[in-house]
């Protein structure tokens, strides 16, 4: 074994930035030079913002090299062969001196992302190695019975967290009451909320954590097989859970009599998703699975009596069962060390949008919505000012910055009017306009709405013509008011999460942004000159150079100016295009 | 003109189907698989598809056609050589996904949906592919760009051109 070890970031992320570039480089030098290197692969290290990463383990040393580029990672490897040391200067992370990003990791504290970034995720002897299987081994050797495992996972206090927060341990206990031939366990892996993907890097850098999960639920109600429903979407995940699941086949962790534990029986397979939103809903997801159109239906019965082909089903999300190992190990003590009172555990959260630091983090629950955004996330781009926060996707809301000191847990989230959700938190900042937001998130549930639901299929295209209305200058007075109320209605009248939460978007930003709405409304006026219809361009007299740039690329020839005189925009023609602003060298195309 | 999936259809081997029909033919649920496989073969579900799925496999048109209009993955029409798929989650949203669409459509003279005459470009707007951090994204053939400008999307889309004249 070679003691200089590479080993590349290959997440979805890391690999749309380059890392694979990188990854086949290395490979490419080795073959040609013979290095005294051992190069690997992993998956999501979380500082997505840093992607392509490398970590290098120089004998006991670690360091990690951040926007790594094939040139960079020779300059790199080279200087390490030659030094035993590391180049300082593209250091990222470290603890053995001051880098740009030590505090990233400072915390957070990583029980279902216990494994991201540290193992290989094809080979199952690096999940094993780090205590991995060794909790469906515990419950085998010491004959821990399923009530038990159910009674742990009760304690822990763990809750549901694709969003809904259900307490797992009384999900268990209801699924372990009913008797059948067949029972189901399903993850829920068809992650839609657009703007989280905290699930996609867990299935992709440990995917054995969430088949571990599953075949400890399965032990607890006694199910005997499995499906991981997975976005069609996610296409590495899919071949790295396939991978890991021949493996856990290979070495008995599926299969018949399950490390011995007589007449445990239980295998998974991977269903793939065909891109329905409305899937994350436990039983249109359930009719997904069966082949037909993925539409919810009433509930009772639950899952829990009735579910997948009619049997007892137990349906979890990909981050709930990749905690479940850890608690069965550790102790459901251990896990409620942290988080609230009503809020055990920790939670992972994807963070995007007009932030530093874009990436993964997970932290415990309590910790304040200010603090994950300005401690971990660095802050706001461009040191702009921070508006809001978006949580909990289509089903959320907008968090405004004066309830930043909000902190994580279901309830105080659900307090402010948006939800925890399955963990996405799109920072806005005040070039964001909130109407607009509402508009995009409406567009999004009125394409996904499944139609069985009046109120939902018809409701949520008013609301989102009256929303495009606003931010096109043609808001009435009544508008707001108007909105409130289909979104009271929409609520109450649908069967499903998607249409009960549609309007959330509409209503906090309504709650928090009213004055927004009103100047779209009243003023004709978007604030964070957004809306394009609503802005007006004009030339800066002082700063027209008349280059006459502007003049020959407008598309209408709004644009009228001799050359080196002062240039002028006839508003009756201009159709807002925004090509004069972007293509001014002088700044002197003014928005307002 | 009046139906392009029947005059692309001419051209569909359905022969390819047989395997994808025989691996999936006794399970139960299997409708969304074999559409799946159908698409991967032919890069959209051909008509003709249709009635010979129905008629081996046992499911009803009715049904297939609904699964098929009902989730997003699925076509009823041919798409160009290359799909490009450009990103419109809300972390693309805010850094301004509506502003690269537009790029494109102006410069390949499609709208949304629709394929180039020489078939060589379909685009598409997607919810979230998950690269949130290198919003706003773009995917085309698996391969995702990031960290776009209208200017860039435009570009990437040239040199693609460039290698297919």
């Amino acid at each position: 074994m070679e003691n200089i070890k590479v080993i590349v970031g290959l997440g979805s992320c890391g690999i749309a930035a380059g890392a694979k570039k990188v990854f086949e480089h290395i490979e490419l030098l080795n073959k040609d030079n013979n290095l005294p290197i051992y190069l690997d692969k992993t998956s999501c290290i979380g500082m997505c913002y840093r992607e392509p990463l490398v970590e290098i383990h120089d004998g006991n040393d670690v360091y990690l090299y951040g926007d790594v580029d094939q040139k960079k990672v020779e300059e790199i490897i080279n200087y390490h062969i030659e030094n035993h040391k590391p180049l300082e200067k593209y250091v990222v992370q470290t603890d053995k001196f001051k880098a740009p990003e030590n505090n990233f990791f400072e915390g957070q504290v990583k029980i279902a992302l216990r494994n991201c970034g540290h193992i290989n995720p094809e080979r199952i002897e690096e999940y094993e190695n780090r205590n991995g299987y060794k909790s469906i081994k515990k419950i085998a050797d010491e004959k821990i019975s399923n009530q038990q495992v159910i009674q742990t996972v009760l304690e822990s206090g763990l809750r549901g967290r694709g969003g809904g927060g259900f307490p797992t341990g009384v999900k268990w206990k209801f699924a372990s009451g009913y008797n059948a031939e067949n029972k189901y366990i399903i993850c829920n892996a068809d992650e839609g909320d657009p703007g989280a993907f905290m699930d996609r890097s867990l299935l992709e850098g440990d995917p054995h954590s969430v088949l571990e999960g599953m075949i400890i639920a399965a032990y607890a109600i006694k199910a005997n097989q499995g499906v991981i429903y997975c976005r069609a979407e996610y296409p590495l995940a899919i071949v790295r859970l396939n991978i890991a699941i021949e493996q856990a086949r290979k070495k008995g962790y599926l299969g018949k009599n399950i490390l011995g534990i007589e007449g445990f029986n239980f295998d998974i397979y991977v269903k793939e998703g065909a891109g329905a939103f409305v899937c994350g809903e436990e039983t249109a997801l359930i009719a997904s699975v069966e082949g037909k159109r993925g539409m919810p239906r009433k509930r009772p019965p639950f899952p829990a009596e009735s579910g997948l082909w009619k049997s007892p089903t137990n349906i979890n999300n990909v981050e709930t069962y990749a905690n479940i190992p850890w608690i069965i190990f550790n102790g459901a003590q251990e896990y409620a060390k942290y988080g609230t009172e009503k809020s055990k555990g920790t939670k992972v959260f994807a963070l995007t949008g007009k932030i530093r630091h874009g990436g993964l983090v997970e932290v415990p629950m309590g910790i304040t919505i200010r603090d994950i955004i300005f401690k971990l996330g660095g802050g706001i781009i461009n040191d702009k000012k921070f508006k809001a926060v978006q949580m909990g996707g289509p089903s959320g809301g907008c968090i405004p910055e004066r309830l930043a000191d909000t902190i994580v847990d279901y309830d105080s989230v659900t307090a402010t009017g948006a939800i925890m959700g399955s963990g996405g938190m799109v920072v806005m900042d005040e070039t964001t306009c909130m109407v607009d937001i509402a508009r995009f998130f409406l567009d999004f549930t009125a394409k996904e709405s499944c139609g069985k639901c009046t109120f939902c299929r018809i409701g949520t295209k008013r609301m989102l013509e009256i929303l495009t209305r606003i931010t096109e200058g043609e808001g009435k007075d009544g508008d707001i008011e108007l909105l409130e109320e289909l979104a009271q209605q929409i609520k109450d009248n649908s069967l499903c999460g998607l249409g009960q939460t549609a309007p959330n978007p509409v209503l906090t930003t309504i709650k928090y942004f009213r004055h927004e709405y009103e100047a779209h409304i009243y003023d004709k006026k978007c604030p964070a000159l957004h809306c394009k219809k609503l802005l007006t361009y004009t030339v800066i007299p002082d700063k027209c150079t008349g280059c006459t740039v502007c003049a020959k690329n407008c598309p209408t020839n709004a644009i009228s100016g001799s050359p080196k005189e002062i240039h002028f925009i006839d508003h009756d023609k201009c159709i807002k295009c925004g090509e004069c602003f972007s293509r001014c060298k002088f700044d002197a195309i003014k928005l307002s | 003109m009046d139906n392009p999936i029947s005059m692309q259809s001419s051209k569909v081997d359905l022969k390819l189907l047989d395997p994808v029909i025989e691996k999936y033919k006794d399970k139960k649920g299997s409708l969304i698989p074999l559409l799946q496989g159908t698409q991967n073969i032919f890069g959209f579900i051909p008509e003709e598809a249709f009635y010979k799925l129905s008629s081996q496999t046992g499911i009803s048109l009715s049904d297939m056609y609904g699964v098929a209009t009902f989730y997003t993955q699925f076509r009823l029409n041919p798409v160009g050589k290359y799909v490009i798929k450009v990103c419109h989650g809300t972390a693309c949203h805010v850094q301004n996904a509506t502003k690269i669409s537009e790029s494109i459509q102006d410069f390949l003279k499609i709208k949304d949906g629709e394929t180039t005459e020489d078939n060589l470009f379909t685009l598409e707007s997607v919810a979230c592919l998950g690269c949130c951090s290198l919003a706003p994204v773009m995917m085309i053939g698996g391969e995702a760009y990031g960290k776009l400008d209208g200017k860039k999307a435009v570009n990437v889309i040239k040199e693609i051109k460039k290698k297919n004249q």
